[in-house]
Parts: C-alpha cells; sequence; structure tokens
C-alpha cells in the first residue's frame, strides 16, 4: 500500500526536497571548497572546484589559533558545565517536587520566570558580580555562570519527568533501610535517562557556541580562550585573508557538526522534547 | 484520681518530649536534605542570575562606567531621558521589530512548508531531516562567518557567472540588503529547528480526521486552514514563542555578520546595548537599556503566548 503510493507526485516532491536540501548546504560546500584554496584563487572564481588542494592553510592556522588548546578549553567548560548542572539541577527538581513547602514551590517559579530574562539584561551587573567574587578569568568562574545560566531549564524539564517517576519504588527503597540520597543516587537518578540526554543535548549545544559570556568573564584570559572566541579574534585579524579564515571556520565547525552527525538521532529528539516541554 | 491524673499528665508530657525530640531530629534531616538538594542550585542561580538582575534597577540610574563603583552616582532620571533622545536606540529598536516580524514569518511559513514535504512518503526523509536541521547546530557567530563570505565572495561569483541581478547585489554592503542579509541567514539557521518541532505535531494529528474531512470535499487550502491549523496550534505558539525571542535577542549573528553596519543600519536592539557598555563604556546607560529591553521581550512573548494559547484546540 505504501509503495504504491509513491507516485509521480511524491517523486515531484521528493525532487523539490532534495534540491532544497542542496541549496541549504551550499553554504558548506562553498566554505569547504575554497578553504583548500590559495587566496588567489579564491578572489579569481569562487565556484570553481579547487585544482590542488592546499592543505597548507589548515597546517598554518592549526598553530595560528593554537587549535588544540582552544578546542581543549571549550571541551573542558562544556564538559564540567553541563555534568554539574545535570547533577545539581535534577537534585533540586527532585526536592522540589517531593517537598512541596511553600518556599519550594517559590523557588521553582522563581526559576521558571528567569528564564524570560534575555542575558544582555544582565550580562552588565553580572561582570560587577563576578569581578568582586574574583570569578572573572578562571576556569571555575565561567563554569560557575553556566551553572547560575543552566538552572532554570534544566530544572524545569527535571521536575516535569521526576513528576511522573512512581513514588512506590522509592518507598520500597525507604523500607530497605535507604537514607534520602542512596534513594536519589540509586533509585530515581538512573530513571531520569531519557530528560537526562534532553538535558545534555540542549546544555551541551548551548554552551559549546556560547560566545558572549566567554567574552565577557574569561575575555582577559588568553589560556582559556574557547574555540569561538579563539575563531572571532583570528577572523578580526585575517578580514581579507579568506584562504585562512576560511580553513579556520572549517575547524572550528567540524566538532560540533561530527557530535551532531554521530548523535543526530538523539539530538533532534532531544530538541524537540526540550522544546515542547519548555 | 490526682495522683492517677499527674502519672497521666506525667506521661503524656514524656511522649510530647519524645516526638518533639523526634520531630526536631526529623527536622534536622529534613533541613540537610533540603541544603544538600537545593542548596548548589539555588546558590549559583541567586549569585549568578536573581543578584545582577537586582543590581540591574540600582546601576540602571546610575552614570556607572564599568571600571570603579565610587563613581557609580546616582543619576536619578538622567539615563532614561537620554534615552527617550538616543536616536540611534530608537532606530535599532524599530529595527529589530521589524527584524523579528519578517524573519518570524518567514521561518515559519518556511519550516511548515518542510514539514508538510518530509510528512509525504519520501525515501530520503532521514536524510533531508538532518540537513535541514543541520545549522542549527552551528552557533549564530560561526554562521555570521560562514555567509560574509558567501555574500561578499561566493554571491558575487555566481552573480558573475549567471548574471543574475540577485547576486550581484552588494550584499552586507547597504543598510537594505544587510537587512535582509540577516534574514536570510536567520531563517537557514532557525528554520530546520521549527521544522521538527511541526513534524512531531503533524504526526500526531489522526488520520481519520484528515480522511473524514477529505471526503467531505475540503480543498487543500481548507483543510489547511480548519483542519491542520487548529491542529497543531500548541506547535505554533512554540514555533512562535521561539522563533520571537531568538530574533528579537539577535545578538551573535549581527556581530560577526554585519557588526551592525553599514554605520549603526543593521544595529539589533542587544547590539545596541552592547555596544553601549562595551565600547563606550556607558555601563550605566547600557543597564538602563537592558532593563528596557527585558520588559520589552517579556510584553511581547507573553502576549504572543497569551494569543496563540487561547486558540489551541483539543482533536
Amino acid at each position: 500500500m505504501k509503495v504504491s503510493q509513491y507516485k509521480t507526485k511524491t517523486f515531484v516532491l521528493e525532487v523539490l526536497a532534495i534540491l532544497l536540501a542542496f541549496l541549504f548546504l551550499a553554504p558548506f560546500y562553498l566554505v569547504l571548497t575554497n578553504s583548500v584554496k590559495t587566496l588567489k584563487e579564491i578572489l579569481l572564481d569562487a565556484a570553481s572546484f579547487p585544482q590542488l588542494f592546499h592543505w597548507s592553510n589548515y597546517t598554518s592556522v592549526w598553530k595560528m589559533i593554537d587549535f588544540p588548546q582552544a578546542f581543549w578549553n571549550s571541551l573542558q567548560i562544556s564538559l564540567l558545565s553541563v555534568l554539574l548542572i545535570v547533577l545539581f539541577s535534577s537534585m533540586a527538581a527532585y526536592q522540589i517536587v517531593r517537598k512541596p513547602t511553600k518556599f519550594n514551590s517559590f523557588v521553582f517559579l522563581l526559576l521558571v520566570s528567569a528564564m524570560i530574562i534575555p542575558f544582555q539584561s544582565l550580562m552588565l551587573q553580572l561582570v560587577r558580580v563576578t569581578s568582586m567574587l574574583e570569578l572573572r578569568g578562571e576556569l571555575y568562574g565561567i563554569v560557575a555562570c553556566y551553572l547560575g545560566f543552566g538552572m532554570p531549564l534544566s530544572v524545569f524539564l527535571f521536575h516535569g519527568f521526576i513528576k511522573t517517576v512512581p513514588l512506590e519504588l522509592e518507598e520500597a527503597a525507604r523500607v530497605d533501610g535507604s537514607n534520602p540520597y542512596g534513594v536519589f543516587f540509586r533509585i530515581v537518578f538512573p530513571l531520569l535517562m531519557p530528560i537526562m540526554v534532553t538535558v545534555v543535548i540542549l546544555n551541551t549545544l548551548w554552551i559549546w557556541n556560547d560566545y558572549l559570556l566567554p567574552v565577557l568573564i574569561i575575555g582577559g584570559n588568553k589560556d582559556l580562550t574557547t574555540l569561538p572566541l579563539a575563531v572571532t579574534k583570528f577572523f578580526g585579524q585575517y578580514t581579507k585573508k579568506w584562504d585562512l579564515a576560511l580553513a579556520g571556520l572549517v575547524m572550528a565547525i567540524t566538532p560540533i557538526l561530527l557530535f551532531f552527525l554521530i548523535l543526530q538521532r538523539y539530538i533532534v529528539e532531544g530538541v524537540t522534547a526540550g522544546s515542547v516541554k519548555g | 484520681m490526682r495522683k492517677a491524673l499527674g502519672i497521666q499528665e506525667g506521661w503524656e508530657q514524656s511522649v510530647n518530649r519524645r516526638t518533639a525530640v523526634k520531630r526536631a531530629f526529623g527536622a534536622r534531616k529534613g533541613w540537610s536534605q533540603q541544603i544538600v538538594f537545593l542548596g548548589p542550585c539555588l546558590l549559583f542561580f541567586l549569585t549568578i542570575v536573581i543578584t545582577p538582575f537586582i543590581l540591574g534597577f540600582y546601576y540602571s540610574s546610575t552614570d556607572w562606567n564599568g571600571l570603579d563603583l565610587d563613581k557609580a552616582v546616582w543619576t536619578g532620571s538622567a539615563n532614561w531621558s537620554r534615552i527617550l533622545h538616543d536616536d540611534n536606540f530608537w532606530k535599532s529598536l524599530f529595527f529589530t521589530l521589524r527584524f523579528t516580524v519578517i524573519s518570524v514569518v518567514i521561518a515559519n511559513i518556511l519550516a511548515l512548508v518542510l514539514a508538510f514535504l518530509l510528512m509525504a512518503s519520501l525515501k530520503t526523509k532521514n536524510v533531508l531531516r538532518t540537513v535541514f536541521f543541520m545549522p542549527n547546530v552551528i552557533g549564530g557567530i560561526l554562521l555570521g562567518y560562514i555567509w560574509q563570505f558567501i555574500f561578499t565572495k561566493g554571491f558575487a561569483t555566481i552573480g558573475d557567472l549567471t548574471n543574475i541581478a540577485f547576486f550581484k547585489l552588494p550584499w552586507l554592503g547597504t543598510p537594505n540588503t544587510g537587512f535582509w542579509g540577516l534574514v536570510i541567514v536567520f531563517v537557514w539557521q532557525t528554520a530546520g529547528y521549527m521544522m521538527i518541532i511541526y513534524i512531531a505535531s503533524l504526526a500526531g494529528i489522526p488520520k481519520d480526521l484528515i480522511e473524514a474531512a477529505k471526503i467531505d470535499g475540503a480543498r487543500p487550502y481548507q483543510l489547511f486552514t480548519s483542519v491542520y491549523v487548529p491542529l497543531i496550534m500548541p506547535a505554533i505558539t512554540i514555533c512562535l514563542f521561539l522563533t520571537i525571542s531568538n530574533a528579537f535577542k539577535m545578538f551573535d549573528l549581527n556581530l560577526s555578520l554585519t557588526k551592525g553596519g553599514p554605520g549603526t543600519s543593521t544595529q539589533s536592539l542587544a547590539y545596541n546595548i552592547y555596544s553601549e557598555a562595551l565600547i563606550n563604556n556607558r555601563y550605566g546607560l547600557g543597564t538602563a537599556k537592558a532593563l528596557l529591553f527585558f520588559a520589552a521581550v517579556s510584553l511581547i512573548t507573553i502576549t504572543q503566548v497569551l494569543i496563540t494559547k487561547r486558540k489551541e484546540v483539543s482533536a
């Protein structure tokens, strides 16, 4: 039935959709092919396929932006932040759901309302607060900021999920003599896996790609420069040197694209779940 | 009797004392659990989000320059009257509103078209879904740089080869083409994301409902407006909310694609606040603008959600 329905009309739609897909991919193609040309070749004809692959663009940019260092910084900041966000927000959501006191309900309301505050409305005062607490220019400082900004949505998502976890499971464990911490970490935490995937993916994409917060918090400390920061600085210095700029650009988008292509099923589902519930 | 009562009282007292001790102990256990579970979350949230937010109300009425706080003197309504006469601010507000309306409409229409395309039983459905969603995982900064190359070099070359006027425009060189450049990239980045939300919603519509409407002789247009749209209204609420707030808060793309230029003609509100503080060093004024920005974002998104939520029906 399904197969026989594949008629001319569907075929036309298919061709149309594929053409649109090529249009969507065209920018990537242009950037990729031009990143291995010489500057002269790019300026002469940006649409042609490279005659010779100039990998030297990559090797020079690799050193110029210190790619390994920037990559490691981005990885470190993202991993640490996401890990701690998952831990702290799930614990908080558990406490709010299981002990719905007036105070805890108020905290939840505060967290949810804070989601609407745009980053620009906080950033200047945040610079002040973080300098006062000596968080600026430090790895733990930027992680602390991501923890703060990551809490509202993550607590909200865990909160919605924990409400569906049956209480009987926990009671059985409590009768067996587990303390509240044991109950949470051994019984509840593993059950949160589905929503945890969503929380991890949403936060990873955001933190990995973030630009403005790292500029404000670690801007001065070159040892902590993340990938978006390194590329932006490089672009500012080599605006007209497209051969190098494009190679740098490809290097910067490769990690996140690989992450997406490998985990795409989870990412698409996770992002959908996150936005539908959020 | 009295003695018996006394014993009774004594016994009750000791029971009361015991439950009181137990309760106090339980309360302490409850407290430690409250602190361990909620403490870290509250600590970071209050320090990083709430404290700056509250400070904003104070700093917005000072002439704080970002460096020394001693000079952050209370200036009353000076910042607010300055904003009132700040043409750049109102120009960027108007730019942002126009950008939001146009890009939200285009992004959602394209997303719906893509969603309906992928709902047809195409053979390449899964690959196409990946392709359309892909730009969304890359950050705005990098997308802006990719398109800076496309607009300045890629389009020029295509224009030379094909002689199509569209590609020969001075993209990013004039206020108007700069505006549309930002719209194009924003739509390219967002449409695939909205598409998957619409697909999830379309997939949930019962097939017999569509069949029934078709048997009743509904035309494609009627089918769309009176069957599909009401049924996917929850998805429309979400997608409009996401696109409106993202478009209104656009910053990264603005910074890397046009830098607000030429001049300040394509400066979004978020970019205007950024440059007021970090380039002009007027943090106090920037904070005041940021407060207005917060009010505008809340007002617009809450109104939108209230309006579209009211239109939601259940199948």
